[in-house]
C-alpha cells in the first residue's frame, strides 16, 4: 500500500520489530480518537448535568436550549483567528511613521512645524504635467464620446474584471516604452489589478499554497510582509544582502537560504525580486538575471520580478527587464511573472492600477478569475487609455520625470554628504538608502530605532528604518525624496542635523 | 464493538469533571486524552499512547535528521529504480551519489514543468457551470435589435440598464468638475497620490447618506463604521476572511446568488452549507431549516461561523420581514455566530412591501451589534457595476480594523471616488434617480410576469431586485437537474435567450429559472416571449 511504503525505510532501517508493532498501535489509537471526536454533539447540550443528580437530567435536557442561550450570549462573538492578527495595531515603525506624518503633515506655509514625509514612496515631482493633461483632456477621456455621443455602456456596466482590452494594449505599449523599447509585451498576457499590491497577492495565491515560502532578498519593501503573508499563508524567507556588496544579490546567499529552509521542511515555491530594488535603488544586471533564472530552473521554482520602478531611472546604468533576458536566452518562460503598475512610474497611486504579466497560461487563467476581487474602476480605465495613448504626453512625461528625479537625487545625496552621511550607489527609484550607522548609539536594531524615533519626534522627519525592510545591518535608512520640493531639502537637512546633534549630545552626557 | 456502544450511551460530561479533579497538575497534552483513557480500558490505551508518542518522536527525528537523506527521499522517483533492483553492492556507492546529487537532480527536474499552487488549480479548471457558460455565450454573440437580431438575449446578468440615461446625462454635465474639483483650481493632488485604501472620508459620508436615502431614512449609517472596497464581491470575501478560518462554514439559504460560491470559498477556504428553502413556502427562510442545517454541519465536524442572507434576496426577489430578521438574530445569538446581510438590492425594490434593513433591527438591540455585518454597493442600486464600489458596514471594531487593512487589496480608484462624491451629493439627481428607477423596474417586472403567465409560467411574487423567479418545472422533460439543464440548453441554443437555471443557485427543486429583466428594453419583452414560446411548444 502507498501508505506503508514511505515508512518501510524507517522500519527496515532500525528495529523492525519495535516499529512494526508500534505502527499498528498508533493507527489503532488514531482510529479511536477519530471515532471519539465524531461521535456526538451531545456534550455541549447539557452543561448543567454534572451538578444535578440523575432524576433531574431528563428535565434539564429539554430546557437546555434556553439555558444555553443565557450562558452563551454573555460570551462575545469571535472573529477569525487570521483576522485577529491582522486587526492588531501597527507595530512596525514603517506604519507608525506613516500615520504620524499623515496626522501632522508638514506644509511650508500652513504647518511649518509638521512632520516631513520621507517614508511614503510617492512621486510628486511631475504632478504639474498630469494636471495639465487632465485639464485639457479629462472631459472627453472618461465619458469617451463616439461621434459626440457619450458612451455610458463602456463605463457603467460590467466590464471584464481583468481589465478592458484597450487598457491592456495601452499598458503593454507603455511598459515597453518605459523599458526603452527593448521588450514588447503581449496584451493578452496582461492581467490588470487594483494596484501592484493585489497583483503580488494574486500571484502568491497562484504560485504557493499555505505554508509554502518565497525567497526575498533583503532589504525589501516593508509592504511585502502584508501583501504576501496577510491572507495567503505564504512565508517569506529573507536572503540577506550586505553593504560590502552594495546590497547586490548573490546566488550563494540564495542557495544557502534555499537549503536552510528545506531543512526545516518548508517548501520554497519561488523568488520574489524587486528590480530596480526598493529600498536600495540598484539594478540587477543581465548576468545576474541569467543566474537567477538558472537557479530557478535548477530548483524548479518560480520567479516574481517586481519591476514597478522600471521607468523611474535617474542613473546611467541600463535597466534590463526579466522579460528581455527570457526572450533571448531560451529559458522556460512558464516560471516567470512580472509585476508592474502605474503608481510609481506615472505617479498615480491613487488610481490603483497594477499589472500581472505572466507567461504561464495556468497562472493567467487563475489570475484572471481572481481579479473579480480587485478590479480597476472603468472610468479610471477610460481615462488611462487616453492618457497612455497620448504619445506626445508620455514622451514628455518620461523625459521630464527622469530629469527631475536626477536633479532631486543629486541634491539630496549631496546634502546628506554634507552631513557626513553616505548613501548606497543607486540608479533608480524614489529613494536614497542612507548609512547612518555612525550616528546610532548602539550598533543594533535598538540603536537604529532610537535614531528613527529621534528623527521623527525631535527632527520631525519620517524616514523608514532599515529594520522595517529586514536589513541585516543596523543603521540604514530609506529616505524618499520625491515627495519634496527643492526648497524643502535644506529644511530636511537642517532637521536631520538638529536631531543628530541631540543624539550626540545625549551620548556625551551619558 | 461492545465497548464502543457502551461508551456511546454514557454522557461524557461527568468524565470531564473527573479529569478536572484528578489530573489538575498533569501536562496539558495529556489532559484531553485522559477522558479517553479512563473511559475505556485504561490499560490498553494507556500503553498505546506512549507508544504512539514515541513513534512520532522517531518519525520526527528521522525527518529532520540530515539533508543528504532528505535529498535521497525527494529524489526517490528517479533514483529508486537503479538503487532498488540491484543488491547491496550498489548501496555502498551511495556516498558517491550524494556528492553529485545536485547535478543529478538537475536533469530529471528540468523536464517537469513548474507547477502552480494546488488551491488555484481548482479555480483554473472550474467555470463550467451553466451560469458562466451562458454569460460567455452572450458575450460572444450579443443580441442587438438592429445589428444582430439573431444574437442571444441576456437575461442572466444581474445588471440594471433601465435608468442609465439619467446617469449618462449627469456625467455629461458634471464629470470633469466632479473629478478635478469645480472651476478654477484644478486639483490633481486629490486623485493622483495615495488615498486611504478603505475610501475617502467624504466618499464614506456620501455613501452613508445614499444608503439611508435608499432605505427611506429608516436607518442612519455612521460613516466611520464603513469600509469601501472595489465592489461588493471583495466586500463579501473580506468578511469571509475576517469571520471564518479555513475549514469553517457559513449557512446560506438556497437558492442563492451563484457568485457566492466564488466569493466565499475560493481563496478563504471557507465552506458554504446550504439551507434549503422551498416553493411551498414561497422560498421564505425558516429558522427550523437553519437549525437543521446548523446541526447537520456540526455533526460533520464543521464549525459554523455565520449566516449569509441576501435581502432583498437574489434570485427570488422576496424580502425578509421584521419578524424573520428578529428570529434570525435570536438564532445567531443562541448559536453565537455572525450574520452577513447582503443588502445590495435595498434600493431596487419595486413592490409595496417595506424593506427592513438588518441595521434597523440591531439599532435597538445593543448587545448583538457586534455580530451583524452589512454588505452594500453601488452596482445595483445606482446601476454602476463598472465603477467597482462595494461597502462593508459593521458594528464590530475588530472586523472594522481588519477589513480596513485588507482593503489594500481592493481599493476603489480615486477619480471614481471623486466622481461619485459629487454624484451622490447631488440630492436632486439622487432623488430623481431612485424614484424613476423604481417605477421603471416595476413596469418591466409587471410586463415580464404577465408575458410569462400567458405561456403558463408562474413566478414567485417579487418585491425587489431585477429578477423574476419562474417555475418552468412543467416544461422540463424529467423532474431533475438534468431535465432543467436540458431546458436551459434549449432556451440558450434554440431560443437564444440566456437565463440562469435554478441548479446554479443551488435550488433544491428542479425547474426554476431566474430571468433578469433590467438589461432589456420594453420592446425586447415580446421578442423574449416569442423565443421562449418557440422552445416550449414541442414539449407542450
Amino acid at each position: 500500500m502507498r501508505l506503508i511504503v514511505p515508512l518501510q525505510g524507517v522500519v527496515q532501517g532500525r528495529g523492525g520489530l519495535i516499529l512494526g508493532s508500534l505502527i499498528p498501535c498508533a493507527l489503532f489509537y488514531f482510529l479511536q480518537l477519530y471515532l471519539k471526536r465524531h461521535r456526538s454533539p451531545k456534550p455541549q447540550s447539557n452543561p448543567p448535568s454534572p451538578t444535578t443528580s440523575s432524576p433531574k437530567l431528563a428535565e434539564m435536557t429539554r430546557t437546555s436550549s434556553r439555558s444555553n442561550l443565557f450562558s452563551r450570549s454573555i460570551g462575545q462573538v469571535r472573529i477569525s483567528s487570521r483576522a485577529i492578527s491582522i486587526a492588531k495595531p501597527n507595530e512596525s515603525p514603517y506604519y507608525i511613521g506613516l500615520d504620524k506624518a499623515s496626522e501632522d503633515p508638514y506644509d511650508r506655509l500652513s504647518n511649518p512645524d509638521g512632520v516631513i514625509q520621507l517614508g511614503l514612496s510617492e512621486n510628486r515631482l511631475c504632478f504639474d504635467l498630469i494636471e495639465k493633461w487632465m485639464s485639457e483632456n479629462l472631459g472627453h477621456s472618461i465619458t469617451g464620446r463616439d461621434n459626440g455621443e457619450l458612451n455610458i455602456n463602456g463605463i457603467a456596466t460590467y466590464q471584464p474584471f481583468d481589465g478592458t482590452m484597450e487598457l491592456k494594449l495601452a499598458m503593454a505599449g507603455f511598459m515597453s516604452h518605459i523599458m526603452g523599447g527593448a521588450v514588447t509585451f503581449e496584451p493578452s498576457q496582461v492581467v490588470l489589478t487594483a494596484g501592484a499590491t493585489p497583483a503580488i497577492e494574486t500571484l502568491c495565491f497562484c504560485l504557493a499554497d499555505q505554508g509554502n515560502a518565497f525567497l526575498v532578498p533583503t532589504p525589501y519593501y516593508p509592504g511585502f510582509d502584508r501583501d504576501v503573508k496577510f491572507r495567503t499563508g505564504v512565508e517569506l524567507i529573507p536572503v540577506h544582502c550586505r553593504s560590502t556588496d552594495n546590497f547586490a544579490l548573490s546566488i550563494t546567499a540564495l542557495d544557502q537560504a534555499f537549503n536552510q529552509t528545506r531543512k526545516h521542511g518548508t517548501k520554497i515555491r519561488g523568488i520574489l525580486l524587486s528590480n530596480p530594488a526598493n529600498p536600495v535603488g540598484n539594478l540587477l544586471s543581465w548576468e545576474m538575471l541569467y543566474a537567477i533564472l538558472d537557479f530557478a530552473r535548477e530548483k524548479n521554482i518560480h520567479v516574481i520580478s517586481d519591476e514597478i520602478f522600471a521607468g523611474s531611472m535617474y542613473g546611467n546604468e541600463e535597466f534590463v527587464s526579466m522579460a528581455e533576458v527570457l526572450d533571448s536566452e531560451g529559458f522556460d518562460k512558464n516560471r516567470v511573472h512580472i509585476v508592474y503598475g502605474l503608481s510609481k512610474d506615472l505617479s498615480l497611486p491613487g488610481f490603483r492600477v497594477g499589472v500581472i504579466y505572466s507567461f504561464n497560461e495556468n497562472v493567467l487563467a487563475a489570475a484572471r478569475k481572481l481579479t473579480r476581487f480587485s478590479s480597476v474602476s472603468a472610468p479610471t480605465q477610460r481615462l488611462l487609455v487616453s492618457m497612455l495613448s497620448d504619445a506626445r504626453f508620455i514622451e514628455e512625461y518620461i523625459k521630464t520625470n527622469k530629469r527631475r528625479l536626477q536633479n532631486m537625487h543629486a541634491l539630496f545625496v549631496a546634502g546628506l554628504k554634507g552631513l557626513n552621511i553616505r548613501c548606497a550607489d543607486s540608479s533608480a527609484g524614489l529613494y536614497c538608502w542612507a548609512d547612518m550607522s555612525k550616528l546610532i548609539s548602539s550598533y543594533s536594531e535598538k540603536g537604529e530605532l532610537e535614531l528613527w524615533d529621534k528623527l521623527l519626534n525631535v527632527g520631525k522627519i519620517n524616514v523608514t528604518p532599515g529594520s522595517a525592510c529586514h536589513c541585516i545591518e543596523p543603521g540604514w535608512f530609506r529616505c524618499c525624496f520625491t515627495t519634496l520640493a527643492e526648497e524643502d531639502i535644506p529644511v530636511v537637512l537642517e532637521r536631520i542635523r538638529k536631531a543628530v546633534e541631540n543624539t550626540t549630545d545625549l551620548l556625551n552626557s551619558s | 464493538m461492545t465497548q464502543t456502544r457502551y461508551y456511546r450511551t454514557r454522557s461524557p460530561e461527568p468524565e470531564k469533571e473527573k479529569t478536572g479533579g484528578g489530573g489538575g497538575t498533569a501536562m496539558r497534552v495529556i489532559v484531553p486524552l485522559q477522558g479517553v483513557v479512563q473511559g475505556r480500558g485504561g490499560l490498553v490505551l494507556g500503553s498505546i499512547i506512549p507508544c504512539a508518542l514515541f513513534y512520532f518522536l522517531q518519525f520526527y527525528l528521522k525527518r529532520n535528521r540530515d539533508d543528504p537523506d532528505d535529498k535521497n527521499e525527494s529524489n526517490s522517483t528517479s533514483q529508486n529504480p537503479t538503487i532498488r533492483s540491484p543488491s547491496s553492492e550498489h548501496l555502498t556507492e551511495l556516498p558517491g551519489l550524494t556528492r553529485s546529487l545536485s547535478r543529478a537532480l538537475l536533469s530529471p527536474r528540468n523536464s517537469g514543468p513548474v507547477s502552480i499552487s494546488a488551491r488555484v488549480s481548482g479555480i483554473v479548471k472550474g467555470g463550467d457551470s451553466p451560469y458562466y457558460m451562458g454569460l460567455k455565450r452572450v458575450k460572444e454573440d450579443p443580441y442587438d435589435e438592429l445589428d444582430n437580431p439573431n444574437g442571444v438575449i441576456q437575461l442572466g446578468l444581474a445588471e440594471n440598464k433601465l435608468s442609465l440615461d439619467l446617469v449618462k446625462d449627469w456625467l455629461a454635465e458634471n464629470a470633469r468638475e466632479a473629478i478635478l474639483g469645480n472651476g478654477k483650481e484644478l486639483s490633481v493632488s486629490g486623485i493622483a497620490p495615495y488615498q486611504p485604501f478603505d475610501g475617502l472620508m467624504e466618499f464614506k459620508v456620501a455613501v452613508a447618506g445614499f444608503m439611508s436615502q435608499v432605505m427611506e431614512n429608516a436607518v442612519s449609517f455612521n460613516p466611520s463604521q464603513m469600509v469601501l472596497t472595489a465592489g461588493a464581491t471583495p466586500a463579501i470575501e473580506i468578511l469571509s476572511f475576517c469571520l471564518a478560518d479555513t475549514g469553517n462554514a457559513f449557512l446560506v439559504p438556497t437558492p442563492y446568488y451563484p457568485g457566492f460560491d466564488r466569493d466565499v470559498k475560493w481563496r478563504t477556504g471557507v465552506e458554504i452549507i446550504h439551507v434549503p428553502c422551498r416553493s411551498a413556502e414561497n422560498f421564505h427562510l425558516s429558522i427550523a431549516a437553519l437549525d437543521r442545517s446548523f446541526n447537520q454541519a456540526k455533526k460533520r465536524g464543521l464549525k459554523v461561523r455565520g449566516v449569509i442572507i441576501s435581502n432583498p434576496s437574489n434570485p427570488v426577489g422576496n424580502l425578509l420581514n421584521r419578524e424573520t430578521l428578529y428570529s434570525l438574530l435570536d438564532f445567531a445569538r443562541e448559536k453565537n455566530i455572525h450574520i452577513i446581510s447582503n443588502e445590495i438590492l435595498a434600493g431596487s425594490t419595486h413592490g409595496n412591501e417595506e424593506f427592513v434593513s438588518m441595521a434597523e433591527i440591531v439599532d435597538q438591540e445593543d448587545t448583538d451589534r457586534k455580530r451583524v455585518h452589512i454588505v452594500y454597493g453601488l452596482s445595483k442600486d445606482l446601476s454602476l457595476p463598472g465603477f467597482r464600489v462595494g461597502v462593508i458596514y459593521t458594528f464590530n471594531e475588530d472586523v472594522l480594523a481588519a477589513a480596513r487593512k485588507l482593503s489594500r487589496f481592493s481599493a476603489t480608484s480615486a477619480p471614481t471616488q471623486r466622481l461619485l462624491i459629487s454624484m451622490l451629493s447631488d440630492t436632486k439627481f439622487v432623488r430623481t434617480f431612485i424614484t424613476t428607477n423604481r417605477e421603471r423596474l416595476q413596469r418591466m417586472y409587471v410586463q415580464l410576469v404577465a408575458g410569462l403567465e400567458k405561456m403558463g409560467i408562474k413566478s414567485i411574487k417579487s418585491s425587489g431586485g431585477f429578477y423574476c423567479w419562474a417555475d418552468m418545472s412543467g416544461f422540463i422533460s424529467s423532474y431533475s437537474e438534468k431535465g432543467e439543464v436540458e431546458l436551459w440548453d434549449k432556451l440558450l441554443n434554440i431560443g437564444k435567450v440566456n437565463v440562469t437555471p435554478g441548479s446554479c443557485c443551488h435550488c433544491i427543486e428542479p425547474g426554476w429559472f431566474r430571468f433578469c429583466f433590467a438589461t432589456l428594453t420594453e420592446k425586447d419583452i415580446p421578442v423574449v416571449m416569442e423565443r421562449i414560446q418557440k422552445v416550449l411548444k414541442p414539449v407542450n
